[in-house]
């Protein structure tokens, strides 16, 4: 599971105020090279949740994303690289994701997480 | 009962027209693609081939999503898949650009695929593209462009299923389904984080 997927997600358990972002306990991360596509990147980074993805990243042992960002820093070829790499390139294989307020645990297993609730869990409509 | 499944879906996929979606729109190419009930991930995978940056596909079942992840390796395809329902999945509204999905048809469960357009035109960016039975289309497009915040809804063109005997659901050896191809719009939302 790459970082962008994990950018997207939130807790859905009932009653939160939050279920952004997910915490992640680690067993396994794997590195897979992807093409960098530049544009691609541009227009990512007005999407992201910066602060999850530089937290995310670094909980997979990768440190070089800078904490705070500008638009100007998508000139930077070695930031581009960097971002690319955080996003595309790190895969979560085995660990959990974490429910920043309950410190429930969706397991990953062989990079997909299981986020199927339980009964009592569920917001009934 | 899973290749069956799979050769279905892939004999079905030639009439899907996804070149359709690239050509004409310019909905999969460099995006982020989300494929709703992705079961052996036959749609994300077209999307992937069609040049999609990040595809994720979503799905309730365990064995439909290994089996995808070992489609996705056959064909060199990098896809995320998440485990879960999408009905109860809380998921952003800026990162995907387009939701391709072949949602249950809701025979067994009611509106079923009403549920998954719901969400779909929640969440996508630019487009949304998804089947639904023929026999429902004028209760879809009224649905989705008053309910569900679609500012267009188009049916790109109608397709004839073979459905074989897969499911224990299933009391017929074949029967032959008209299901249109749909391209909804969703209207803008703001940007804001679910």
């Amino acid at each position: 599971m790459r970082l962008l997927t994990h950018n997207m997600l939130s807790s859905n358990i009932k009653g939160l105020t939050s279920g952004f972002p997910l915490g992640i306990e680690v067993e396994k991360t794997e590195e897979k090279e992807v093409e960098m596509n530049a544009d691609f990147l541009r227009n990512m980074f007005a999407k992201v949740e910066w602060k999850a993805l530089v937290e995310a990243a670094k909980t997979l042992g990768y440190t070089e994303l800078p904490d705070n960002v500008e638009p100007s820093m998508l000139d930077s070829d070695e930031f581009l690289r960097r971002f690319h790499h955080a996003l595309l390139e790190l895969h979560l294989e085995e660990g959990a994701l974490v429910c920043p307020e309950t410190g429930r645990k969706f397991p990953v297993n062989k990079g997909i997480p299981n986020m199927l609730l339980h009964e009592d869990e569920i917001l009934l409509q | 009962m899973k290749l069956k499944q799979l050769e279905s879906l892939l004999g079905s996929l030639q009439q899907f027209d996804h070149p359709k979606a690239e050509n004409s729109f310019g909905d999969l190419c460099d995006k982020v693609v989300a494929d709703f009930g992705c079961g052996c991930g036959t749609l994300g995978l077209a999307a992937g081939l069609l040049g999609a940056e990040h595809v994720t596909g979503f799905d309730i079942d365990q064995e439909s999503i290994e089996i995808a992840t070992s489609n996705a390796d056959e064909l060199d395809l990098d896809i995320d898949f998440v485990q879960c329902d999408i009905r109860n999945l809380t998921l952003s509204d800026r990162h995907i650009d387009t939701v391709v999905m072949n949602p249950p048809f809701g025979t067994r469960k009611k509106g079923a695929d009403m549920e998954f357009l719901s969400v779909a035109l929640k969440v996508a960016s630019r487009a949304v593209y998804s089947l639904h039975k023929t026999s429902t289309r004028d209760h879809i497009k009224r649905r989705a462009l008053r309910e569900y915040n679609a500012s267009s809804a188009e049916v790109l063109c109608e397709l004839r299923f073979d459905v074989p005997q897969l499911y224990k659901f299933h009391k017929k050896k074949e029967v032959d389904v008209a299901v249109d191809l749909w391209r909804f719009v969703p209207t803008s939302n703001q940007g804001r984080h679910l």
